[in-house]
């Protein structure tokens, strides 16, 4: 059995006065111990949504959860308040997008981290401070107990990044959500933080939900990859067939999206048309297909339904782009 | 992970960000950046130059005044005739003269500094002591608390509310008239004041804070909602409260200065407090203006003094006005 079941999740918005918007809309996936998933999409389809609900951090006014996630034998959408609290941060914790807002301003770095040492290891006094030292240095931080004296500010924007992921990983949790946790952060310094968490899931045997707009970053580090649109999976599959035979055509979209070296000059990036705001709701077809080429009558009028082939690739699409034709 | 490859690329990650870390240091401190920019403003120079010199007279005054200021030293050399509108003014001996009772102007506006300083300044940390609690609790009852914490922020709030909308002054007699005249309750009174302002101010700042993304990252951990409340949101919405406690110094130098002039301060005889010296002189005006200026002149400078820094204070702290 998988580490954590999402099974059909969904997260309606509604507000008086306002829209009611179905952020997430019937989302399953599943993660394995020691897995590394990306959930994938531009911004806006429901991937931040997705990673609050499974940790009961969406606002409960306003905020509808449907469908279950089982971790690990726990339905984690049914969980009353206090022992959710005991779940986060010790054995689900989630890494945010932008370190230094997610950081507390006033409150040094060294606090932060034993802070959760305190909470869930029962920790206290010296040995908080000294197992705060050692996953500074853990996590690739320099002098980490002057580091730990420091307050955000005083550290680099990959440095603090690095405290996050040290506080996320304080309490080896079994499962690790990282939402766009190199967006914020220059080229190379994405690079150098997903090399740390790509060695810090598979030295603990750690899962990962990796969330991202960009393919690119999940190419090199994740097993199973779950494209989403409109908020919901519209294509599945392990990374080595995705990237090789992708058959939806937004995944193609996204995948010829990404800046190539074996791309000769003259062939120029195509990013794909419109915008996330051109769709469709799902009831009245595929909401992709006011920005697809492949788009064809059956695409709308009802819901695509989900496709799966017999190597665990799955897409929805009801004229997927054959096989021949990758990106 | 292993070390080596860890240092190289900390040694990559430093270089390259240099430049951002340069600009970081620059900007995002808020008190340092905030008292940085406090000492380029001549306005918080001036008004901070006023009230160390206040607090300077208010503490060691008293013990350097060239007279006690009770005595009445002019009656008793039978210069001063109050009664026949005899009230001598500034000599070399008695640098602003005598006041109606034969005491010496100067000494009495030295001594006089301490009381208004004390009475001012314990009021104020009334105010802020009662209403950072108040603001506080609503603040994190609103801003974390669920359903029941709506209905006790609704509470509070409401009672706040009342005690805004009377006017402060008025508030401040009240309070005086039901507790009787004292320094003491003074001191209430204006703190009393002051408390409706600092629970309004805590708990929007706070219900603001608890928005941000660290409150989201803390209850990701598992963090208590008591504990993100008190040791998360608290500290970063103290800096508004800190510079109204501030500008509140300087209404309650005032607002206490008022109450003496009314007669519910101090009763004790002889006591020298500006307000009181004040009204007393009311009844000379005629006479010896000069005897109402000298307190007036004090009250307002002090009030300048902290009103001038509380200001700068704000728009050092203004994030608005940060770059
Ligand atoms: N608190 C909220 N109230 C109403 N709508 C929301 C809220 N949070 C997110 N949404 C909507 O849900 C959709 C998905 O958002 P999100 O999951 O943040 O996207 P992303 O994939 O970029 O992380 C968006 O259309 C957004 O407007
Ligand atoms: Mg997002």
């Amino acid at each position: 059995m998988a580490l954590l079941d999402v099974e059909d999740l969904s997260v309606t918005f509604r507000r008086r006065g306002q829209r009611t918007v179905h952020a997430v809309d019937g989302v399953s996936f599943s993660v394995d111990a020691g897995e590394v998933v990306a959930l994938v999409g531009e911004s806006g389809c429901g991937k931040s949504v997705t990673s609050l609900a499974l940790m009961g951090l969406l606002p409960r006014r306003g905020a509808q959860v449907g469908g279950s996630a089982n971790f690990d034998g726990t339905e984690l959408l049914a969980l009353d308040q206090r022992s959710m609290r005991d779940i986060r941060g010790k054995d689900v914790a989630m890494i945010f997008q932008d370190p230094l807002s997610s950081l507390n301003p006033v409150i040094p770095i060294g606090i932060q981290v034993t802070e959760v040492l305190v909470r869930h290891r029962g920790m206290s006094g010296d040995a908080a401070r000294k197992e705060a030292a050692n996953l500074l240095d853990r996590v690739g931080i320099p002098d980490p107990r002057r580091r730990l004296k420091e307050y955000p500010h005083q550290l680099s924007g990959g440095m603090r990044q690095r405290a996050l992921i040290a506080i996320a990983v304080a309490c080896q949790p079994r499962l690790l959500i990282a939402d766009e946790p190199t967006t914020a952060l220059d080229v190379t310094i994405q690079a150098q933080i997903l090399e740390l968490l790509k060695e810090l899931v598979r030295d603990s045997n750690t899962a990962l939900i990796m969330i991202t707009h960009d393919l690119g970053v999940v190419a090199g580090m994740c097993d199973m990859i779950n494209v989403l649109y409109a908020g919901r999976v519209v294509e599945s599959a392990r990374r080595k067939e995705l990237f090789a035979a992708p058959r939806h055509p937004y995944t193609v979209g996204l995948l010829r999206s990404i800046p190539r070296l074996d791309v000769g000059r003259g062939e120029k990036l195509t990013p794909i048309r419109g915008s996330v705001r051109d769709v469709l709701p799902w009831s009245e077809g595929c909401a992709f297909a006011p920005r697809c080429d492949r788009r064809i009558d059956a695409s709308i009028g009802e819901p695509p339904p989900m496709v799966p082939t017999h190597t665990g690739h799955s897409y929805r699409c009801v004229n997927p782009v054959p096989v021949e034709e990758k990106a | 992970m292993t070390l080596a490859s860890g240092q190289k690329k900390d040694k990559l990650d430093r270089l390259s960000e240099l430049a951002a870390v340069r600009d970081d240091e620059q900007g995002v401190s808020l008190w340092r950046d905030a008292f940085r920019r406090l000492r380029r403003n001549p306005a918080a120079i001036v008004g901070a130059a006023i009230l160390l010199l206040f607090v300077l007279v208010a503490i060691v005054g008293p013990f350097l005044v060239p007279y006690d200021p009770a005595a009445q030293i002019g009656v008793q050399q039978g210069v001063v005739r109050s009664g026949a509108g005899i009230i001598p003014g500034p000599s070399s001996d008695h640098w602003l003269g005598y006041d109606h009772q034969g005491r010496d102007e100067f000494s009495r506006l030295i001594a006089g500094s301490r009381q208004t300083l004390i009475v001012g300044v314990v009021s104020t940390v009334i105010g802020l002591t009662v209403g950072v609690l108040l603001g506080g609790l609503s603040g994190a009852a609103a801003g974390l608390g669920g359903r029941w914490g709506r209905w006790v922020d609704n509470v509070l709030m409401r009672i706040v509310d009342m005690l805004l909308s009377v006017p402060s002054l008025l508030l401040a007699v009240s309070f005086a008239a039901i507790l009787g005249p004292s320094p003491a309750t003074v001191m209430i009174a204006v703190g009393a004041v002051s408390v409706p302002v600092f629970a309004r101010l805590l708990r929007g700042s706070m219900i603001a804070q608890a928005n941000r993304d660290y409150v989201l990252a803390a209850t990701s951990l598992g963090v208590g909602r008591g504990r993100i409340a008190i040791s998360h949101v608290v500290p970063n919405s103290l800096a508004p409260v800190i510079v109204q406690a501030t500008l509140t110094l300087a209404t309650a130098i005032i607002e206490v200065a008022a109450l003496s002039f009314l007669g519910l301060g101090s009763q004790v005889l002889g006591q020298p407090e500006w307000g009181l010296m004040l009204a007393e002189a009311q009844r000379y005006l005629g006479v010896r203006p000069a005897l109402a200026i000298y307190p007036a002149v004090a009250i307002i400078i002090t009030a300048f003094g902290f009103t001038l820094l509380g200001e700068a204070m704000r728009e050092a702290l203004d994030p608005k006005l940060r770059k």
